[in-house]
C-alpha cells in the first residue's frame, strides 16, 4: 500500500500544494491506523478480496468431495489433519464447515467489505466532492472492528471441534445444539456481533456523510447513480441487521447461557430429550435472520448495480437512460426489501394468508429491479461502446444478472418454490445474482477506479484474458446447477448425493464438470492477481482523468492528497452530461463551469 | 479541506453532522430493541403459562424514577452549557452519572437476589427473556457512564477550545441517554407489571 502512495505521489508533485497545512503523520497512522476515507477504503478492499479469495478456496476443497466422493484430495488433502481429513479423504463434518463458513465469509467478509467498506469509503466521497467521510475516527473503527470479526471467523477453524457448521444461516435449533461444549458456533456468533457492530457505525457515517458533505451546487439528483445506491445500502445495513444482533445475543444465551429462546419444548435429539427449560421458538431465529438477510441481498447488489451505472455512461458516452427513474426504482427496492423476507419459509408451514402476502410483495420487489436492468441496458442502445476492461465487466454483469433474477422468480411463488426448496437450483439462482453479477460488477470497479487509487492503469490484457477466462468457467460452474436443481439434488451433500436414485447419471456427471470449472476458474484469477499488484508498480502512468469521466471524482489528483480536492469543488451540472450538443467536447465535467 | 458541519448546521439539511449521525443510530437501536420486544411477544403469546410477581415491582418502580430523574438533570446540564455556565453543567452531568450508578446498584440486588435463590437465566423462558433485555439495556447504561466519564474527565477539556462542538457533544449523549431511559420506560410495565 506504501508503495502506491509514494509512486502516486511522485507522479502528482502538485497533490502538496493544499489549502491548509499539511500534517506528517507517521507510518502507522498514516496506512495502518489511518482516518483517511481514501486509505481505510483501500484496507477495506483488499482485507476483502483476500476472504474472497480464501473462501473461493473453501468451495475448491468442497467441490473435490463433491465432483470424487471418498477419494484422498491431491496436494492439500494431507495437510488438512487427522480430525478434517484423516488419509486426505474429507469428513463430512468438515464438508459441514467449510460450507457453513464459504456463505459466511463470501457475504460478510467478502463482498459487502469489498462492496461497501471498499468502493463506498473510496467513491463516494470523492464522487460528492467531500474532504474526508464525516465521522474519520469512527470510519478506522468500522474497519477494525471488521477485522476483528474476521479474524474470529478465521480462528474458528482450529479451535477443537472445528467452525461452525450449521450453514450460513445457522438454523436453530440445529445451531444451538451442534458441537456441544466447543467453541465454533458461538465463536461465530461472536463473530457476526464485531461484522454488525461495524457496518452501524460505517452505514451511520454513509448517510451522515452523503447528506450533510456534498458540494456546492450538487443537489439530490444531480448525485452520480452509486451514491444513490450506496445511499439506500446504508440506510438497508442501519435499520436491516440490529434484528439479527438481537437474534445473534440470544442465540449466544441459549448456547452460553442455557436458555431457551430458540429451544422448543419436547425436542428429543438422538432419542434422547434435550434437557432444556423449552417454550422456544425456532422460527424465530429464521424470522430475525432472514429480516436482515433478505435486505442484504439489496446490500450485496445495489453497490454493484451503482458500479455498473458509472461504467456504462462512461462507456457509451451517453446519459445513463432514465436517471430520475433509476433513482426512484432504488429507492423503492430498499423500501420494500424490508418486506419481502418471509419468502425464504414457505417450506415452514406458514398459512396461506402469509404466504400470500410475501409473495405479492416478492412479485411487486422485481419490478424495480426489472427498471434498473431495463434503463441500463437500454443506456447502451445507439452508443458506440468503448470495449475497455471494466466495460466488459459491467456488459457481462446484465444478463449474469438477468438469469440470477429470472431463476428467482419461481423461487418467489410458494407453489413452485417448495420443490425447488434446498436443491442446487437455489444455489445455481444466487450465485448468479452474487458471483459473477456481484462479483463482477466489483471487478469492474476496480479496473475502473484503479487509476484514481494509484495513478497508473491496469494492463488491458491482463484484464481481458481475466475477463474471458471467468466469464465462461463460471457460466460452466453455475448453469448446470440449474439442472441438478430440477432433478432435485439437495444442497449440502458431502458426496454430492451420490446415494440418491434421482441424481444417477448426467446430475452426479455434472459435478465433475462443475468441478473442473471451479479450479480452471481459479486460474483464471491469476492474472488479475499479477495484474494488481504489477500494475501499482509498473502500470502506466495517466491523467487525473483517464477515462474522459464527467463525475467528480475525476476532477482530484490521482491520487488524491489528504484533504481530497485541490481547490472546493463546485458542482454545475448533472452527473452524466456526455456527448451534448453544440459542446466542444463529448464529456462536459460537473465541476467544469459553463463557458460563454 | 476541512470537514464541514461539524459546529455549525448545514443550511439545508438544519442539522450538524453530529446530530444526524446521533439520530441515526438510535433508529438503529430501536431496530434492535424493537427485535427483542417482538420475540418477547411471539414468546409470550405461544406460552402455555407465564410466570406473574416473580420480580421486585419496588425496586424496578425506584430504578424507573431514577432513571427518569436522570434524564431531568441530562437536559439541565446541556442547559445550563446553553446558559454558559460551566460549573452547574459539571454539577447535573456528575448528577446524571451518579443516578447511573444508584440504577446499576438497585438492578444488581436484583439479580443477587434472584441468582441466590437459584433463579437463572435457563430456568424458564420468562428469566431468560428478563435476564437478556434488561442486562442489554443494563450495558447500554454503562455506555453511556463511560462516555459521561469522558466529558467528565479528558473530554471537558474542549469547553475552553470549542465550546460548541462541546456542547453538541453534550446535546448528543442526551440524546442517547433520553433513548436507554425511554427503553427503560417501556421494559418496566412489560417485565414487572404485565
Amino acid at each position: 500500500m506504501d508503495k502506491v502512495a509514494t509512486s502516486g505521489a511522485a507522479a502528482h508533485g502538485h497533490a502538496h500544494e493544499h489549502t491548509h497545512e499539511h500534517h506528517e503523520l507517521g507510518f502507522w497512522r498514516k496506512y495502518v491506523f489511518s482516518q483517511d476515507h481514501k486509505v481505510i477504503g483501500i484496507q477495506y478492499a483488499v482485507t476483502g478480496l483476500v476472504f474472497l479469495f480464501f473462501g473461493f478456496t473453501l468451495m475448491m476443497i468442497m467441490r473435490w468431495s463433491m465432483a470424487y466422493p471418498i477419494r484422498p484430495i491431491p496436494l492439500i488433502g494431507s495437510l488438512l489433519g487427522q480430525t478434517r481429513a484423516p488419509g486426505g479423504i474429507m469428513l463430512p463434518e468438515f464438508y459441514n464447515q467449510l460450507g457453513a463458513m464459504h456463505g459466511t465469509i463470501m457475504v460478510f467478509l467478502g463482498v459487502v467489505p469489498l462492496a461497501v467498506g471498499g468502493f463506498g469509503n473510496f467513491v463516494v466521497p470523492l464522487q460528492i466532492g467531500a474532504p474526508d467521510m464525516a465521522f474519520p475516527k469512527l470510519n478506522m473503527a468500522s474497519y477494525w472492528v471488521y477485522f476483528l470479526g474476521g479474524v474470529t471467523m478465521f480462528v474458528s477453524f482450529f479451535v477443537p471441534g472445528g467452525a461452525a457448521m450449521s450453514g450460513w444461516t445457522s438454523y436453530a435449533p440445529l445451531s444451538v445444539i451442534a458441537q456441544p461444549g466447543q467453541l465454533g458456533q458461538t465463536l461465530w456468533l461472536v463473530g457476526m456481533v464485531f461484522l454488525i457492530t461495524s457496518s452501524l457505525l460505517g452505514s451511520v457515517n454513509f448517510i451522515v456523510t452523503i447528506v450533510q458533505l456534498r458540494a456546492k451546487g450538487l443537489s439530490w439528483m444531480r448525485l452520480p447513480f452509486f451514491v444513490w445506491a450506496q445511499l439506500v445500502t446504508a440506510f438497508l445495513l442501519l435499520l436491516a441487521f440490529p434484528p439479527l444482533e438481537a437474534a445473534g445475543v440470544l442465540q449466544l444465551m441459549d448456547r452460553v447461557a442455557g436458555t431457551s429462546f430458540f429451544m422448543p419444548s419436547g425436542l428429543v435429539v438422538g432419542n434422547v430429550p434435550v434437557q432444556v427449560s423449552g417454550g422456544g421458538n425456532p422460527l424465530m431465529w429464521q424470522h430475525l435472520f432472514w429480516f436482515l438477510a433478505h435486505p442484504e441481498v439489496y446490500v450485496l447488489v445495489l453497490p454493484a448495480m451503482g458500479i455498473v451505472g458509472e461504467i456504462i455512461a462512461n462507456n457509451t458516452r451517453k446519459p445513463l437512460w432514465g436517471y430520475r427513474t433509476l433513482v426512484y426504482a432504488v429507492a423503492f427496492l430498499g423500501f420494500m426489501s424490508f418486506i419481502v423476507w418471509a419468502h425464504h419459509m414457505f417450506m415452514t408451514g406458514m398459512g396461506t394468508t402469509i404466504s400470500a402476502f410475501f409473495q405479492t410483495t416478492t412479485m411487486i420487489i422485481s419490478i424495480p429491479s426489472v427498471i434498473i436492468l431495463t434503463a441500463l441496458l437500454l443506456s447502451l442502445w445507439g452508443a458506440s461502446i468503448r470495449f475497455t476492461t471494466p466495460m466488459l465487466f459491467a456488459l457481462a454483469f446484465l444478463p449474469m444478472f438477468a438469469i440470477g433474477g429470472l431463476t428467482g422468480l419461481p423461487l418467489g411463488l410458494a407453489p413452485s418454490d417448495i420443490p425447488l426448496h434446498d436443491t442446487y437450483y437455489v444455489i445455481g439462482h444466487f450465485h448468479y445474482v452474487v458471483a459473477p453479477g456481484t462479483i463482477f460488477a466489483l471487478f469492474a470497479g476496480i479496473y475502473y477506479w484503479f487509476p484514481k487509487a494509484t495513478g497508473r492503469k491496469m494492463n488491458d490484457v491482463l484484464g481481458a484474458i481475466h475477463f474471458w477466462g471467468s466469464f465462461v468457467c463460471i457460466n460452466i460452474v453455475f448453469m448446470p446447477m440449474f439442472i441438478q436443481g430440477l432433478a432435485g439434488m439437495n444442497r449440502r451433500m458431502y458426496d454430492g448425493g451420490l446415494l440418491y436414485a434421482n441424481n444417477q447419471g448426467l446430475p452426479l456427471q455434472l459435478n465433475v464438470v462443475i468441478g473442473m470449472a471451479v479450479w480452471t476458474l481459479s486460474l483464471f484469477q491469476i492474472p488479475f492477481i499479477i495484474n494488481f499488484f504489477a500494475s501499482m508498480k509498473w502500470g502506466k502512468k495517466v491523467s487525473d482523468n483517464p477515462w474522459d469521466a464527467t463525475t467528480l471524482e475525476w476532477s482530484a489528483p490521482s491520487p488524491p492528497g489528504h484533504g481530497n480536492f485541490l481547490t472546493e469543488p463546485v458542482v454545475y451540472r448533472g452527473p452524466y452530461e456526455y456527448s451534448v450538443p453544440g459542446a466542444a467536447k463529448d464529456f462536459s465535467p460537473q465541476f467544469e463551469p459553463e463557458r460563454a | 479541506m476541512e470537514i464541514p458541519y461539524i459546529v455549525d448546521a448545514r443550511p439545508d439539511t438544519g442539522l450538524h453532522n453530529c446530530k444526524l449521525g446521533i439520530w441515526l443510530f438510535l433508529a438503529s437501536e430501536v431496530m434492535l430493541f424493537g427485535a427483542l420486544f417482538s420475540t418477547y411477544i411471539i414468546l409470550r403469546t405461544g406460552a402455555v403459562e407465564w410466570p406473574f410477581g416473580e420480580l421486585n415491582v419496588w425496586l424496578g418502580m425506584a430504578n424507573t424514577f431514577i432513571l427518569i430523574g436522570s434524564s431531568v438533570t441530562m437536559v439541565m446540564a446541556w442547559a445550563s452549557l446553553k446558559l454558559n455556565d460551566f460549573g452547574k453543567h459539571r454539577l447535573y452531568l456528575i448528577g446524571t452519572f451518579v443516578l447511573a450508578g444508584i440504577f446499576l446498584v438497585n438492578k444488581y440486588f436484583e439479580y443477587a437476589d434472584h441468582v441466590t435463590r437459584g433463579e437463572l437465566p435457563s430456568h424458564s423462558t420468562f428469566l431468560a427473556v428478563y435476564y437478556t433485555m434488561t442486562g442489554l439495556h443494563g450495558l447500554h447504561i454503562v455506555g453511556g457512564m463511560v462516555v459521561m466519564a469522558y466529558l467528565l474527565g479528558p473530554g471537558a477539556k474542549m469547553w475552553k477550545t470549542r465550546p460548541d462542538q462541546f456542547s453538541n457533544r453534550i446535546e448528543a449523549t442526551g440524546l442517547y441517554w433520553h433513548f436507554v431511559d425511554l427503553v427503560w420506560i417501556f421494559l418496566f410495565p412489560v417485565l414487572y407489571l404485565l
